[in-house]
């Protein structure tokens, strides 16, 4: 990331949305397992990291609504958006599926977020490198356990084993999105505000190859990749998912507590 | 000069006041045990103390900045409480009395050392706040709060809490 050039403001919340969005729709994933989680390790686990994840997601909301300077908060941006406003990847919306598909969701999306927290964590904008320096601690410990539950299972049993390809397949699509640059994150590099995605996919599989070796994984090239997710086209699932987040809101608009 | 004596006097009063606050969830210790109270300078009279979350979603980074400004009050200073995420919270921040302190309500105080993300199963030793013992194993990266993971001593048999190091 080299300096010099600027950010349009337009460009700079539509940068800081995706990622927001990103973190929220994955903690609120993460949440729905509360409860009902395997064992009471995992129990207590996921709604750690989603924690984790809900809160890089208000930090960067709150900073959204900020650079906006409309006014709005921000549990407006994460409560009171329609479907089509949510800029977060495909990846982190697909449902939870069982535990195996839970658990490679994560390990791809931290995976991802790791080397892009580290390079954001030298960001131009101060506000985004604190947000990252904090964030590149916490996605390190999510890699760990979701690596282990990738190894566990791809390693394990005869079921797990086919559970966790299984999940392969199911979240193959997804993936490439996640890499993908375009105008927004061209400009954002340029500025030296966060790293083109595309960049990211190196240290990605540096992160991924060991694991999936030690489980005895093989990664696959999928047949298609799906899209849309950056530009508001969501799946099926992110009605639901949405209407989930947001009822108590819809419900009983400006709901304090 | 008296006045600047004064001045600094009132500023170590502002601080203590503030720093006698104890962490919601971890009561044993208090804000400045864990290095997250950062400063507490006086700005035109107004006592403003400066605090950093340990993890980006902690629930008690609230509470902790409601009961600094609190005891600030209390204290009979006009107070503010700044949140700063930059830089961020290292577990390196906790001092050394808040280590023991730690220990002491058994609690696993941190390694001081960065976690890695390439030690799959990869052990750190830990010993055990009860006993004493090395003979730990982790039982879950993730405790009962955000900050902890959840160990036992293998040796007296205690589940505990290990603060991780981040």
């Amino acid at each position: 990331m080299g300096a010099a050039a600027t950010i349009d403001r337009d460009t700079l919340l539509t940068l800081l949305l995706r990622l927001a969005d990103d973190h929220l729709v994955l903690g609120h994933r993460l949440s729905e397992w509360c409860g009902h989680a395997p064992m009471l390790e995992e129990d207590l686990a996921m709604p750690n990291m989603a924690l984790d994840l809900i809160g890089q997601a208000r930090a960067l909301y709150t900073y959204a609504a900020d650079v906006e300077g409309k006014g709005r908060t921000e549990d407006d941006l994460a409560y009171l958006r329609l479907e089509r406003e949510y800029l977060n990847c495909l990846l982190v919306e697909r449902p939870n599926g069982d535990f195996a598909q839970t658990m490679l969701r994560q390990l791809y999306f931290a995976a991802f977020m790791e080397p892009f927290w580290k390079a954001a964590a030298s960001s131009t904008d101060a506000t985004v490198a604190g947000i990252a320096a904090k964030a590149v601690k916490e996605v390190a410990y999510h890699i760990r356990h979701a690596g282990e539950w990738v190894v566990r299972l791809g390693d394990g049993t005869e079921e797990s084993r086919r559970r966790m390809e299984d999940a392969i397949e199911e979240l193959a699509p997804y993936l490439d999105e996640i890499f993908e640059d375009d105008p927004v994150t061209v400009q954002a590099s340029a500025a030296g505000i966060a790293p083109q995605p595309s960049s990211l996919r190196p240290a990605f599989d540096r992160i991924i190859g060991p694991i999936f070796a030690e489980a005895g994984l093989t990664f696959i090239t999928p047949p298609y990749s799906q899209r849309g997710g950056r530009k508001g086209m969501h799946g099926e699932a992110m009605g639901f998912l949405l209407a989930d987040l947001q009822h108590i809101q819809r419900t009983y608009p400006g709901a304090t507590w | 000069m008296v006045g600047g004596a004064t001045g600094l006097d009132t500023r170590q009063q502002a601080w203590a006041a503030a720093a006698s606050v104890p962490d919601p969830e971890v009561p044993c210790v208090t804000v400045a045990d864990l290095g997250i109270l950062r400063s507490v300078e006086l700005v035109d009279g107004v006592a403003v103390a400066r605090v950093t979350p340990t993890y980006s979603g902690c629930p008690a980074v609230l509470a902790i900045e409601l009961a600094v400004e609190a005891a600030l009050r209390d204290a009979g200073f006009e107070a503010r409480v700044e949140r700063v995420v930059s830089p961020a919270w290292t577990t390196d921040w906790i001092t050394p009395e808040g280590r023991e302190k730690l220990r002491d309500y058994g609690i696993a105080p941190p390694q001081q050392a960065s976690s890695s993300i390439r030690s799959l199963f990869g052990e750190i030793e830990v010993a055990c706040p009860r006993c004493g013992s090395a003979k730990t194993e982790r039982l879950s990266e993730f405790g009962s709060t955000a900050c902890k993971a959840h160990w036992r001593c293998l040796a007296c048999r205690e589940p505990f809490d290990y603060f991780k190091c981040i």
